[in-house]
């Protein structure tokens, strides 16, 4: 699916390309996403996304990239190697959460 | 006799207190506020410092003289907070507080041990920090004598105290060595985790032009796993080497401690609050202002003044059995000194992205919105005064806490 096949399915991506809506968000759109990245999701890449999604259902802010390490107990390095550059943001990204908060 | 607590007596802490002990009735409520220091930093001030704008007497006052005559004061560590039992437990003499309504303002502070290699021989000689009183008073000794090379500034994580201050203090720089006639003979170099200069699209652009208008290069999505100290680089977690002369760090920033102890915060020691009440999440008789809390906006000062707009009458509707009015909306109002005299100001929210335009203030503005300007500079350096005078005094600023849209081109 492309962005385009989203939108038509009537999901929403925002301008940064972030799912506006993140109830609506499927595994199906995760391999989409994760696709559009340049990532083919294995078991390894499934575990930071649930994580992902559960620390946002509990909190409502997206997880840092310390918060997905500890939490999902995968070393820094290796969040780097499963979702090269800006791990935290592409994890977001492709869990279909909002784009973690940083900066603001 | 009802007690509120507050941990913490600096820049929301102290607001709160001295705005409460107007509107509380001093024969029903005793105001408490527990403070490790007996020294309020005016923190917006160190930026200045390793410029030689301020001295370290310039951001320095007593902090009891700044605490309404009517508020208790004790100054201690906290040692845990036991939200379940209503009671904190200080860690002079052991001695146990108990209260009705707690108010969590313990701030956040850096942590350069976080990171390997900045803490050791090297740290304030050719590594510092400026968001500590120390750092900023070495950083200027060492800045008045250095002669060149490649200063880089690296923001270890996010989120910071002052989001801005790291972009500020690379502008100030690039004035600063024109001043002192060897900016040929410096590099500076921008280096964040973000994906640009700001995370915000449009602030992001209009500072990364600033970046470059001035020579400064910028790396961005750049996480720092550690640095060697020897060799003089800085390593990332995707192996990637900035090697530097003069390193400025922004050490990853930390919630207190005491909210580790108590468990009852995030990973980075932040208390889960919710972000249009101010309510700690998991408790209903305790509060989080300024960057104590998880609340997803700037770690600030000018943030703390709008929680505690919002929060006083929400308090006092509160006590009497009213709900809480979700007000708050994440405003945030920053003044950037970009050097030269000048500074940009930006003011957004949860929800809308810094704009351009005009910002209205009666008295003082209006203030020219993400572009550079005379005034805004004088805005910043005017606000040490209001900080004093205005803010910590309990007086309020003739502006609401909600941003307005009034003055934006959206």
């Amino acid at each position: 699916m492309t962005r385009e096949e989203l939108q038509a399915q009537g999901i929403p991506l925002d301008a940064e390309g972030f799912l506006a809506d993140p109830s609506r968000w499927t595994p199906e759109i995760a391999r989409a996403l994760a696709r559009e990245e340049g990532i083919e999701l294995t078991d390894a890449h499934w575990v930071v996304i649930r994580f992902a999604r559960e620390y946002y259902e509990k909190n409502g802010v997206s997880p840092t990239l310390r918060q997905i390490s500890k939490g999902a107990g995968v070393p820094t390095k290796a969040l780097f190697t499963l979702f090269p550059k800006g791990p935290a943001k592409k994890v977001a990204r492709i869990a279909g959460i909002p784009k973690p908060a940083g900066c603001v | 006799m009802k007690r509120l607590l507050i941990l913490g007596g600096g820049t929301a802490g102290t607001m709160a207190a001295n705005r409460l002990a107007q509107e509380l009735d001093p024969e029903e409520w005793l105001i408490t506020v527990v403070d490790q220091s007996k020294v309020h930093y005016y923190q917006p001030g160190f930026l200045f410092i390793p410029f030689e704008i301020y001295k370290k007497r310039d951001v320095i006052k007593p902090r009891r003289d700044y605490l309404a005559p009517g508020v208790q004061v004790i100054f201690s560590e906290i040692d845990v907070i036991e939200p379940d039992r209503n009671r904190v437990r200080l860690k002079e003499e052991g001695r146990w507080l108990s209260y009705d309504f707690l108010i969590i303002a313990t701030g956040t502070s850096p942590h350069p041990e976080e990171t390997p290699g900045l803490l050791g021989p090297e740290w304030y000689k050719s590594i510092f920090d400026f968001y500590t009183i120390d750092g900023a008073v070495n950083l200027a000794r060492r800045l008045r004598t250095w002669e060149g090379g490649h200063l880089v500034l690296n923001i270890v994580d996010m989120p910071i105290k002052c989001p801005v201050a790291p972009l500020e203090f690379i502008f100030l720089a690039d004035w600063y060595f024109h001043e002192q006639g060897i900016r040929d003979k410096v590099r500076l170099t921008f280096v964040t985790p973000l994906s640009g200069a700001f995370t915000k699209p449009r602030a992001a652009a209009v500072l990364g032009n600033m970046l470059e208008e001035r020579n400064i290069e910028l790396i961005t999505d750049y996480l720092v796993e550690r640095v060697d100290p020897e060799r003089r680089v800085l390593i990332s977690y995707d192996e990637r080497e900035v090697p530097y002369d003069l390193l400025v760090t922004i050490p990853l920033n930390m919630g207190s401690e005491a909210i580790a102890r108590s468990g009852i915060g995030d990973d980075l020691n932040y208390v889960p609050t919710d972000k249009y009440t101010l309510k700690a999440r998991e408790f209903d008789n305790v509060f989080v202002l300024g960057d104590a809390s998880n609340v997803p906006t700037s770690k600030a000062g000018s943030v703390a003044h709008f929680m505690v707009d919002v929060f006083v009458p929400n308090f006092l509707r509160y006590i009497d059995g009213l709900d809480l009015k979700p007000t708050f909306d994440g405003h945030a109002n920053c003044y950037i000194e970009s050097g030269f005299g000048k500074g940009i100001l930006i003011d957004f929210n949860y929800d809308v992205e810094p704009l351009p335009g005009k910002f209205p203030l009666p008295g003082l503005g209006p203030f020219s919105l993400l572009m550079e300007s005379v005034t805004n500079h004088w805005g910043k350096m005017i606000f040490r005064w209001m900080y004093w005078h205005i803010l910590m005094r309990g007086r309020t600023l003739p502006m609401p806490a909600q941003m307005m849209m009034a003055g934006k081109w959206s």
